[in-house]
């Protein structure tokens, strides 16, 4: 007796027939609730799945202008990958792309957390300020690059003449393979600060007051209250920022084409820029399907990455 | 669901979702009405046709339209986006009758087998400039013909030339002379494009070329002294070392705005350069080592006649192909365009009346194709090249050691 009380079987709810009424309901539940994620779901998969499904498979084949006239694509292994490994431009631009979206992200952030912490004040005009910070982000990315391509240009561009002013002698901000991605991470710099500064204002605003009360009273102001009090309250909304930032950073291509082209030299060149060259100007999309696949791993990596950190977080 | 949710009558509901799906009809009907672009109804027949020009070109193809006894409709699309709308065309087996390529792209599109031959319709080019063929023909099939072409020659300034008492350069020698003597304040003495694109490879062919280079093997000691000249007039101060990142419209924007007395440009910036206020141009053949012919890159757009499946429209489109080549339509095209006609003599009589493009017409009757040896592989030459250009200007190495790497590199 008492073993079977032991193993009581759960309580289920008793099989009562359903009035009709009742099945009807639960099935139009059932298909509401499937009406809203079925389109998404067609979309995410035609959209994004079926591309980069393809994308796998077309840096497996030997893709170029032919295929599109005669469908064929002759199945060739892993040569593509073989030959974008070899190749020193490759290595060129994985240094680069790793340069560049450090570079960026780490000045963007702290330029744009700077900014952030800044506009906590409210003073006169500093809504319409935060408003006019938002413009860089508006303005379409091409037509930015090309005004900053005239504004770093060495000989007649604005930037130099202002430093011509102090006395600098030109500096060759696009030309010298060395200065160009610099001047390129300087101009995504600027385009990156709008985004990190809104998002850290806002990440800032949900800090309660009464923490920053309660810190004074313990002596915690300035620098103290920032490490103790702010950091930690912001830090999801900083991993978002950082997280969304790389992931944007790593797939630049407009900027980049717009102000240098890859060049001077491939100094430029990251695996973004790389892999839209081989494709549209080459035609040799197996090849370019390849580095672009690297470059969806670096991204899933990092995404990963940012999975394992922010389950972290929340376990603690 | 919690049973306290209000919700509204089955028939409001029943109404609302009959008005929403009403809704949508216009729109999928919207949707499903054609491309939108004006189809003949009944009647003629009608040649599409695509190209990359603008509208004052129009007239022409109108013109040989009623000649061939069909209406047109013409498609313009932008420079840079012809070659993937052609491939998307190709896929979908939706190309035009007639489609116009940049004479480089001719052989690509053809190894595809998207073209027909054109001796099916009694065309040849056997009057036109050698280069035509050149460019044009793969395998020995000729897939396109060109009506007009052009090239690239030095233009100067003359009254800066003549304030310095200098002469335009026939040898490098003269021509690095020149540029030294003719730099001045903020004017460079020389100016062309060495962008790391298809444009910067272009411009440097002429020097590359004459001198003996091949785009087979780029690592020879003439295409060394040949990119030699370009860095010593860099290195004299002679050239901008902005030259790097100027397309050839920049390099146009810098000679008009009095920045460069010489440049290297072709006749197609003869509209810009004749508004430019105050300017007084001419122009010669590119420099060579040794003062011997100029071997120039041959520019220019060819028309084809796509594989469409529909033989009698094909053929209308050869005899389309077939008037716009003619040498009476290679005059008219030539006033509109700018450039000068690949006929011979046709070329010869249009130089007497314009003089301004006279240098062009003498360079192009020994220009060169840029896909006459290699055909379909002539882009990865071309980015060779260009890259070998950019590593030399920047000082990332020496000319032959940059020659090297470019050739060794196979992307």
């Amino acid at each position: 007796m008492s073993a079977s009380t032991q193993i009581r079987p759960r309580a289920t709810t008793p099989a009562a027939p359903l009035r009709p009424g009742q099945r009807r309901a639960r099935v139009r539940t059932g298909i509401t609730r499937w009406a809203f994620v079925v389109p998404a779901a067609l979309f995410v998969a035609v959209f994004f799945g079926y591309p980069v499904v393809k994308n796998i498979l077309m840096s497996f084949q030997d893709y170029t202008t032919k295929t599109f006239f005669t469908g064929e694509a002759p199945w060739v292994g892993l040569a593509n990958y073989v030959s974008v490994f070899q190749s020193s431009v490759f290595t060129t631009s994985v240094v680069n792309t790793a340069l560049f979206t450090a570079g960026s992200i780490v000045l963007q952030f702290v330029i744009g957390l700077g900014l952030a912490l800044f506009f906590r004040r409210h003073f006169p005009l500093s809504g319409f300020l935060r408003g006019l910070l938002l413009l860089p982000w508006l303005l379409p990315l091409i037509a930015s690059s090309a005004v900053w391509k005239w504004l770093l240009d060495q000989d007649s561009g604005a930037l130099n003449q202002l430093l011509g002013v102090v006395g600098i002698a030109p500096v060759p901000w696009l030309v010298s393979p060395s200065l160009a991605l610099i001047a390129v991470i300087g101009v995504n710099v600027w385009l990156g600060i709008p985004f990190n500064t809104t998002i850290l204002y806002s990440g800032l605003q949900s800090v309660p007051p009464e923490l920053y009360e309660a810190g004074s009273l313990d002596g915690a102001t300035g620098f103290k209250a920032f490490w103790y009090i702010t950091w930690p309250s912001i830090r999801s909304v900083v991993s978002v920022v950082v997280v969304l930032g790389v992931v944007y950073t790593l797939k630049v291509v407009d900027i980049i084409l717009g102000l240098t082209g890859g060049g001077p030299a491939n100094s430029t060149q990251t695996l973004a820029t790389n892999a839209y060259h081989q494709s549209f100007i080459n035609f040799q999309f197996g090849i370019g399907a390849a580095v672009s696949n690297v470059l969806i791993v670096a991204s899933f990596v990092f995404a990963m990455v940012y999975i394992v950190i922010s389950r972290k977080a929340v376990d603690e | 669901m919690k049973p306290g949710f209000h919700s509204p009558s089955r028939r409001t509901r029943a109404l609302v979702g009959a008005v929403a799906a009403a809704a949508t009809i216009p729109l999928v009907l919207a949707g499903c009405s054609g491309s939108g672009s004006a189809s003949t109804s009944g009647g003629g027949k009608t040649l599409t046709i695509e190209d990359y020009y603008d509208a004052n070109y129009d007239p022409v193809y109108e013109q040989c339209a009623e000649e061939v006894g069909a209406e047109v409709e013409i498609n313009h699309v932008a420079g840079a986006g012809l070659i993937s709308k052609v491939l998307q065309q190709a896929s979908s087996r939706t190309l035009p009758d007639v489609l116009m390529l940049d004479n480089p792209d001719v052989q690509q599109i053809a190894a595809s087998g998207a073209l027909s031959d054109l001796a099916d319709y009694g065309l040849d080019a056997d009057d036109d400039v050698p280069g035509v063929k050149g460019a044009n023909t793969y395998e020995g099939t000729l897939y396109g013909l060109q009506p007009n072409t052009n090239s690239i020659a030095l233009y100067y300034n003359k009254k800066l030339l003549a304030d310095a008492g200098v002469q335009p350069p026939k040898t490098w020698d003269e021509l690095k002379t020149a540029a030294k003597t003719l730099t001045k304040g903020s004017t460079y003495g020389f100016a062309m494009s060495n962008i790391n694109t298809y444009e910067g490879t272009w411009q440097f062919l002429p020097f590359f070329w004459s001198n003996g280079g091949d785009e087979q093997d780029i690592a020879t000691p003439e295409a060394a002294q040949a990119l030699q000249l370009v860095k010593d007039l860099q290195d004299d101060g002679s050239l901008s070392k902005s030259s790097i990142n100027w397309a050839q419209a920049d390099v146009n924007n810098q000679f008009i705005a009095g920045k460069a007395a010489m440049m290297i440009n072709g006749p197609w910036q003869l509209p810009a350069l004749k508004e430019a206020k105050d300017l007084e141009f001419d122009s010669v053949p590119i420099p060579t080592r040794t003062g011997s012919e100029t071997v120039a890159p041959l520019g220019g757009e060819a028309f084809t006649v796509p594989q469409t499946g529909d033989q009698e429209k094909m053929q209308l489109a050869g005899e389309f192909v077939g008037c716009l080549n003619t040498d009476k339509m290679q005059a008219v095209l030539a006033g509109v365009s700018g450039n000068v006609p690949t006929n011979i003599e046709v070329g010869k009589a249009w130089a007497e009346d314009h003089a301004d493009v006279a240098s062009f017409v003498t360079t192009v009757q020994t220009a060169r194709a840029r896909t006459g040896e290699l055909g379909p592989d002539w882009p990865k030459a071309a980015t060779k090249i260009y890259t070998a250009v950019q590593l030399a200007l920047t000082g990332k190495a020496d000319p032959e050691a940059a020659l090297e790497q470019a050739q060794s590199q196979d992307q």
